[in-house]
């Protein structure tokens, strides 16, 4: 009997998840009318969305969001930011708490089916990455023969750390531990040569975490990632256009940073001859109409948040305290993997 | 006795040791034997080394002023970590000029809590206070209250049929048919509202401007949280505790089995619960605040928990207080509001306490479901990159914040049981 009652309540928490998924398109119409972006972001990742003294938030990811509510509304400020964790975040996207997630997120397939999500375009690329010492004098991870390695137990970051080294015929002798704070204490006391993680992760540890009397800069990240970890925001199925413009935001932060269009020459810029240039801002109209927003929205998105190279370099990168090298998420036209379709 | 000198030879005693004053209580206490004087010198030295060692990190190196964590590196304690933060910590991401909205209404709540907690308040002056200073807090929280026209008459609805079966007895004429007035103004207009004659009117009491839940933080949200926690957890728990001592058996085993329930699982498995499940049930769409479901997560939980102690009051009274009552002629509410329950509460004042100070610690693991209670913007606090690497400070800080609340408590228990226990004193 007991069972059976179970039974039927799963079926129908089963069948109400599915219908939560098979959404109306309706989700940008919702959002023009409350006049305001819902947007999902984490509870507190340095230099991705955390809130500062002030209680605004900020962060790589946060500007996704202020972008997109600068291209649908006009105004990056008119955001509503929910705090969601990493078990919360799914549920609220699927259940519409929000209407987006822009919430280090890493894309993966099963995600982007079987959850019933879009994927806009990657704003970072992470990927594991190693630290270590700049007494070492080593350079690059494939000096690491022999060293051993702090690493947390149980994650993929221990599998592609044995992976990475047999593929490169190295040897290595891990140090497991299994929280996270105590890793980073073995690492920075010298118990271990390696601290392997997500490489955004070991730069916000090298800031935040190194102990007193030391400095950040006796820390190096090697340059090589050993696996992929795209971060992208992530939209529910059912709304095509919404989509689309998420996407086309960041495409145009990308094309804007290619273009050289930074939030403080936007203004000259759209006085430019260059017919690129004209249609990407808007001062020849037809790119907003197709999106199905104002002409003028890639100028509001760079006047208001700035282009991705900005957003980076403000966020995480050279002008922050986290100092991220600009790596796999420069421009394509610099070695990067950055790459916007053309707007046109 | 038998040990009689012979007259002349008086043996002089040495005079008692004085154990009056600073050095006899010094000497009475600490030195009294050469173990005790040994256990006394080095526990001082032991204490007075941690001390010194705390006090040269919290107050002779630590830094007050610096701009940023970076240059906060190299002395004692980072103070000027709380000092940048302490805004954020308190009031989380509130908007940052309207600061003054969350500290009136945390100064209303306390307000309200140390109102009520004098027992000349204790009669209809306490449905007033927690009136007004709920209404006050919410409308500063808010900023703006929308009171809908059902729920006005909702309310009508019940006061008048509460009013009607309370005082049905001892009310005169003029004041029962003040209640049948506002119950038939409630049934009929809710009946009206239904078949929908009367629009969806609300009353708007708008002087601010709105800001929604999910930007409260810090300690307006741990005190809303405990405080209404609580505050519907006590009488609901009563109910609880009451319907489990019931004759009939489908009170009693609803109430066994929802205490057994809500007690079988943590408080964090109940949030979850709350936050992640039971978005899923509801239609696309359709959400519920999600403070409003952490809230309720917790005046539940706290409910069962309150129950299960206010049981052991009711069981710990002797049969014949009940048995008395019956032969007086009372009945079953006569009975419990004036014979069981004023006797049962005052013997679980202690425990009851010790839930409410647990309950109090308890929200905090709301941060799980990602509502910035005070621990959670403390949390945050750390996370700044700017800042980051000094938790010990911001967590001493969050302790001692705890600590004044949690002791206040405990020192009102102790003032509760005194006068609650004054009849019973001989």
């Amino acid at each position: 009997m007991l069972n059976k009652f179970l039974a039927t309540g799963i079926a129908a928490a089963a069948l109400v998840g599915v219908a939560g998924t098979a959404h109306a398109g309706k989700d940008l119409d919702a959002i023009k009318a409350r006049g305001s972006l819902t947007c999902g972001v984490p509870t507190g990742v340095a230099g991705f969305g955390l809130a500062d003294s002030q209680g605004k938030w900020v962060g790589l990811n946060v500007d996704v969001c202020r972008a997109v509510a600068a291209t649908i509304i006009g105004d990056a400020e008119k955001v509503k930011y929910v705090p969601l964790t990493a078990q919360q975040r799914f549920t609220a996207l699927q259940s519409g708490e929000v209407d987006m997630l822009s919430n280090n997120t890493t894309e993966t397939l099963t995600r982007d089916t079987a959850l019933g999500f879009d994927f806009g375009a990657v704003t970072y690329y992470d990927g594991q990455g190693f630290m270590v010492n700049k007494k070492l004098g080593v350079k690059s991870a494939k000096e690491l023969n022999g060293a051993t390695v702090c690493v947390q137990p149980g994650t993929t970051t221990e599998l592609n750390l044995a992976d990475y080294f047999r593929a490169n015929k190295m040897t290595f002798k891990p140090v497991v531990i299994e929280k996270v704070e105590e890793v980073r204490a073995a690492f920075f006391s010298g118990r271990c040569d390696v601290y392997t993680n997500d490489s955004s992760a070991l730069y916000s540890t090298r800031v935040a975490n190194v102990p007193s009397g030391q400095s950040p800069n006796d820390y190096i990240v090697l340059p090589e990632i050993i696996s992929k970890e795209p971060l992208a925001p992530v939209m529910r199925h059912g709304d095509n256009q919404f989509v689309d413009i998420v996407r086309w935001t960041q495409y145009a932060m990308i094309e804007a940073e290619e273009y050289g269009i930074t939030s403080k020459n936007v203004d000259e810029m759209a006085k430019s001859d260059n017919p690129v240039i004209k249609r990407i801002l808007g001062v020849t109209p037809g790119m907003g109409k197709a999106l199905g927003v104002d002409e003028k929205w890639v100028y509001n998105v760079v006047k208001q948040v700035g282009n991705y190279g900005e957003s980076f370099e403000r966020n995480v990168g050279k002008d922050s305290i986290l100092k991220i090298d600009r790596g796999l998420n420069n421009l394509w036209t610099k070695g990067g993997l950055q790459y916007a379709p053309p707007i046109r | 006795m038998t040990d009689v000198l012979p007259v002349g030879e008086r043996r002089q005693l040495a005079p008692p040791v004085d154990d009056s004053g600073v050095l006899g209580w010094i000497r009475k206490n600490l030195f009294s034997s050469w173990g005790n004087g040994i256990t006394t010198v080095v526990l001082i030295f032991a204490v007075g080394w941690i001390l010194a060692g705390f006090l040269d990190w919290a107050v002779l190196t630590a830094n007050f002023t610096a701009a940023s964590g970076s240059e906060c590196r190299g002395y004692g304690a980072c103070w000027a970590l709380i000092r940048e933060k302490y805004r954020y910590i308190f009031f989380g991401s509130f908007p940052y000029e309207q600061h003054w909205r969350p500290l009136f209404a945390v100064i209303a709540m306390l307000a309200m809590l140390v109102l009520s907690a004098d027992r000349r308040m204790w009669n209809w002056r306490l449905l007033v206070i927690w009136g007004v200073g709920s209404f006050v807090t919410f409308l500063l929280m808010f900023g703006q209250i929308h009171i809908p026209l059902s729920l006005m008459l909702t309310v009508a609805l019940i006061l008048g049929g509460a009013g009607m079966s309370l005082r049905k007895l001892i009310a005169g004429a003029g004041e029962m048919n003040a209640y049948r007035a506002l119950a038939a103004i409630g049934l009929a207009g809710l009946a009206l509202r239904i078949a929908g004659v009367l629009p969806g009117w609300s009353l708007a009491i708008a002087p601010l401007d709105y800001v929604e839940t999910s930007l409260w933080g810090g300690i307006p949200v741990t005190i809303i949280l405990a405080t209404y926690g609580l505050a519907f957890a006590f009488p609901y728990g009563v109910l609880l505790a009451l319907g489990r001592r019931s004759n009939l058996p489908l009170i009693k085993g609803l109430c066994v089995g929802f205490i057994e329930l809500i007690r079988g699982v943590p408080l964090i498995s109940l949030l979850i619960m709350a936050s992640v499940m039971l978005p899923l049930f509801l239609p696309s769409g359709t959400t519920i605040d999600k403070f409003l479901r952490a809230q309720v997560a917790v005046i539940l939980f706290a409910g069962a928990y309150i129950a299960e102690v206010i049981r052991g009051g009711l069981q710990s009274l002797p049969k014949g207080q009940f048995e008395a009552a019956d032969a007086m002629g009372l009945n079953y509410m006569q009975k419990t509001l004036l014979i069981i329950l004023p006797q049962a509460l005052r013997v679980v004042i202690p425990p009851l306490i010790n839930t409410f100070i647990g309950f109090f610690k308890d929200t905090s693991l709301v941060l799980i479901i990602g509502i910035f209670d005070f621990l959670n913007t403390a949390n945050q606090a750390l996370v700044d990159p700017n800042w980051a690497g000094f938790p010990g400070e911001v967590y001493l800080f969050a302790a001692f914040v705890y600590f004044v609340f949690c002791y206040s408590m405990s020192r009102y228990s102790k003032y509760l049981e005194v006068e609650l226990n004054k009849g019973t004193h001989r």
